[in-house]
């Protein structure tokens, strides 16, 4: 009886870790952003900034183009290139989304009087647990993706004058 | 065509697998002592298949057939002639070309160098074994085929990822698969002992030299890996308890569990099943370190590939032979009484592996639970070394205490006559610590407690040896492994202990003073080389107590296929010391940030490693001789 149980118990915790990893297989999130160019963005859930709504892919469907912003006010680079990014929000054809990673929602606030909000939506991920999903090392980091959702490219640090030009360009094409 | 030439042997290799184990089943039914010549043939014929395989993959690298995707994906026309030939186990589906023709050759050389042993378990052992060799061909054929094509042929590859183009790590995936994939051959030859209830005694003997050939080679694949994360990955250390890193030390333990309680199995007939679960965990633990770095389920700095699909076909395979041979070992277990003396050498082996497991254990939570709290709750959390540092280190100080004393005791019964030795060497052994604090500087209870053991490893290891030449024996293989192992503990502990680390920022021509050094940053170059473009910065280095300036060259390289910027660390090795210095640039400033490190004893590190395998080397020439 004591033996059967022991075999039991072998054999369900080995069961166990089993279907863990099997579970963890369609878990993999991006983590690598080499790949990233030509991926479609899904299953966006970001929390508004002020308001008590949800953020998801539905929202961006109807822009032609998405610039996708994360910053922080705790982040140098991101006050050199919010006067960039104020210059895009003139464009018709693009919308800019900012996330606003891991801040204080204060200093957050005044970052924006102080320098002016370039963005058409605003989310929130105080955790950094979302930006993760979007393949971010660190801030500030830019994705453009298009009406289908699908990555265009990705900034690295703030977008300066020749992403202002490339982004430009593109949205202009059509 | 190489990739008609490649696929075809695949699927011969298939076929020939099949009826080898067809063949072997049909042997077990005559009477005679005596595998049939035929096996023989299939099987040389078998790993040959599999090594033109493997070349025409060479091959295809070295002329830059791009029509096939592999060659496409990691290699480039203008690459060094060395790196394309690395390139080809330097990916996932080359990787596991090399899995395919270890197993496949293992195989071969078990037929051959088993004979003294019975029929019926050898029969059973390569059926295993070429079960497992299918497994693999099926996963390379259908899921991961190295010879996929490309259409249409592009004119150029992608180029393989810049921080893969190093030496040391060009030789790494050999050396660790002839390790792990080599534990292949003692997992089927312990699923074929269980099934015809094979002698003990016999089984060990049937096994160590394949033991000690995987664990030889397993310590150096360990130690290329280590030496390439110093040299490439610029963070100045050699050992990160990265996920991928852990895959490749958990196999270890087992098998260095394995290497010692084989002993007690081939002298006294004791722990067979014991011996039995380590055979099967090693090679079980092996697959699961590729399940785990090859699906892609841990984020780890270099996870290599991201395909789910790859990794539910290793998931499955590996819980076909896990439940296989657990539930085979529940049929045939049978509870048997040790009477140990406390003191005796089975004992102490015994203790071996308890620190073994422990070890063993401890690793295995810290790589999977990150992977366990994400599925359970969703939560991102990643072990790093403090858990294991904390964990591990203070547990090192007895283990290393238990490996001075067990290799002197006696099988099955031993009386303590050596109390007036021992003390005599640890007392030796506090002096020197107590010196070298006195030296150059003191540090924490705890290291003083590494130090002391493992200089008192290595003081009775130095003993042993001396009595050993002066009875003029020359079985060194155990004292060389265990010095090693002291001093590579001892080096550890002092390059922790010693080492300096300044993070700061210059612009040319300035200059930076800490402690008795001074950075001076010279010259900035740009070069421009055969597939990369480099940013050379010149440091000079002086050290005002000596009087010594040397000058370091580390780089900004710009790789243009794949476009990636790695950072070269510059690093002057040294006797007793080495000088590491990495450059990085600073966004629209004319600063760089610069890490510079002095790590004493670093190549002291590398060589005890080298050593500790040698130990296996050594053992396994001896047992060669003796019985041939």
């Amino acid at each position: 009886m004591q033996k059967k149980l022991i075999k039991i118990s072998i054999l369900s915790f080995i069961i166990f870790i089993i279907l863990v990893f099997f579970l963890s297989l369609n878990k993999t999130t991006i983590y690598d952003t080499k790949g990233l160019v030509g991926q479609k963005i899904s299953n966006i859930k970001l929390d508004h900034f002020s308001k008590n709504s949800i953020i998801t892919e539905k929202d961006l469907n109807n822009n032609q183009y998405t610039l996708i912003n994360f910053w922080a006010s705790w982040c140098g680079p991101c006050r050199d290139e919010n006067s960039i990014l104020l210059k895009l929000n003139k464009e018709k054809n693009l919308k800019i989304l900012g996330i606003n990673f891991k801040d204080n929602k204060k200093n957050a606030k005044n970052f924006l009087i102080e320098l002016g909000n370039p963005y058409d939506y605003l989310a929130v991920d105080s955790l950094g647990k979302q930006s993760i999903n979007f393949g971010i090392y660190g801030i500030p980091e830019s994705i453009l993706i298009d009406k289908d959702l699908v990555i265009i490219r990705k900034f690295i640090g703030p977008i300066l004058k020749n992403d202002y030009e490339y982004i430009k360009s593109t949205i202009g094409k059509k | 065509m190489l990739s008609n030439i490649g696929n075809t042997l695949l699927f011969l290799n298939i076929l020939l697998g099949i009826s080898i184990i067809y063949y072997l089943f049909q042997s077990l039914k005559y009477n005679n002592n005596l595998i049939s010549k035929n096996i023989y043939h299939i099987c040389s014929l078998q790993s040959t298949f599999i090594i033109i395989c493997f070349f025409t993959l060479i091959t295809a690298f070295i002329i830059s057939d791009f029509s096939i995707v592999t060659v496409y994906h990691n290699s480039h026309s203008l690459k060094p002639f060395f790196y394309k030939i690395s390139g080809t186990w330097g990916n996932h589906e080359g990787s596991l070309l090399l899995w395919a023709i270890i197993l496949t050759i293992f195989s071969f050389l078990f037929l051959l160098y088993s004979k003294s042993h019975s029929k019926n378990f050898r029969i059973y052992s390569l059926i295993v074994q070429n079960i497992l060799i299918l497994g693999f061909l099926f996963f390379l054929l259908f899921n991961s085929n190295p010879f996929s094509t490309i259409l249409p042929v592009p004119k150029e590859g992608l180029g393989l990822n810049p921080i893969l183009q190093d030496p040391a790590l060009a030789i790494h995936p050999p050396l660790l698969y002839i390790g792990f994939v080599g534990s292949s051959i003692y997992f089927s030859a312990a699923i074929g002992s269980l099934l015809t209830n094979y002698n003990g005694k016999l089984f060990a003997k049937s096994i160590k030299n394949w033991v000690l050939i995987s664990w030889s080679f397993q310590t150096l694949g360990i130690l290329t890996g280590s030496i390439w994360a110093y040299y490439e990955l610029g963070w100045g250390g050699f050992w990160f308890w990265d996920p991928v890193e852990n895959a490749s030390l958990l196999p270890w333990f087992a098998m260095t569990a394995l290497l010692h309680s084989l002993m007690v199995l081939e002298k006294r007939n004791l722990f067979y099943f014991w011996v039995i679960i380590l055979c099967l965990l090693t090679f079980i633990l092996s697959v699961t370190g590729t399940f785990l770095v090859r699906s892609g389920i841990l984020n780890s700095v270099h996870t290599f590939a991201n395909d789910p699909s790859r990794g539910l076909y290793i998931l499955v395979f590996l819980s076909l032979m896990i439940f296989g041979s657990v539930i085979l070992l529940f049929n045939k277990f049978k509870k048997s009484n040790y009477n140990l003396n406390p003191n005796s050498k089975e004992t102490f082996i015994l203790v071996n592996n308890w620190f073994m497991i422990f070890y063993l254990i401890t690793v295995l939570l810290g790589t999977v639970y990150p992977i366990f709290t994400e599925v359970l709750n969703n939560h991102k959390v990643s072990v790093g070394p403090p858990f294991y540092n904390s964990v591990i280190i203070p547990v090192v100080v007895l283990f290393l205490l238990f490996m001075s004393l067990g290799p002197h005791s006696q099988w099955i019964k031993d009386k303590f006559n050596n109390l007036n030795l021992i003390i005599k060497i640890l007392t030796a052994s506090i002096l020197i610590n107590f010196s070298i604090i006195f030296f150059f500087k003191s540090y924490s209870l705890l290291s003083n407690f590494i130090i002391i053991s493992a200089l008192f490893l290595i003081i009775s290891s130095l003993r042993d040896l001396y009595n050993l030449f002066r009875m003029k024996r020359f079985d060194a293989s155990r004292i060389v492994s265990h010095l090693a192992f002291g001093c590579l503990v001892l080096f550890i502990g002092l390059n922790h202990n010693f080492s300096l680390e300044k993070d700061f920022n210059l612009k040319l021509g300035e200059k930076k003073e800490f402690e008795n050094y001074s950075v001076k940053f010279d010259h900035l170059q740009l070069k421009e080389f055969k597939n990369y473009k480099a940013v050379v910065g010149e440091f000079s280095i002086n050290d005002s107590q000596k009087n010594l300036t040397q000058t370091l060259y580390p780089e900004i390289r710009i790789y243009q296929n794949p476009n990636t910027i790695t950072y070269e660390a510059s690093i002057r090795s040294g006797l007793l010391k080495d000088y590491y210095i990495t450059m990085s640039n600073i966004d629209r400033s004319d600063y760089y940030n610069i890490k510079f490190q002095k790590k004493p004893f670093m190549i002291w590190i590398w060589i005890s490693v080298i050593f500790i395998s040698f130990g296996g080397f050594l053992r396994l020439f001896k047992n060669a001789k003796k019985t041939y």
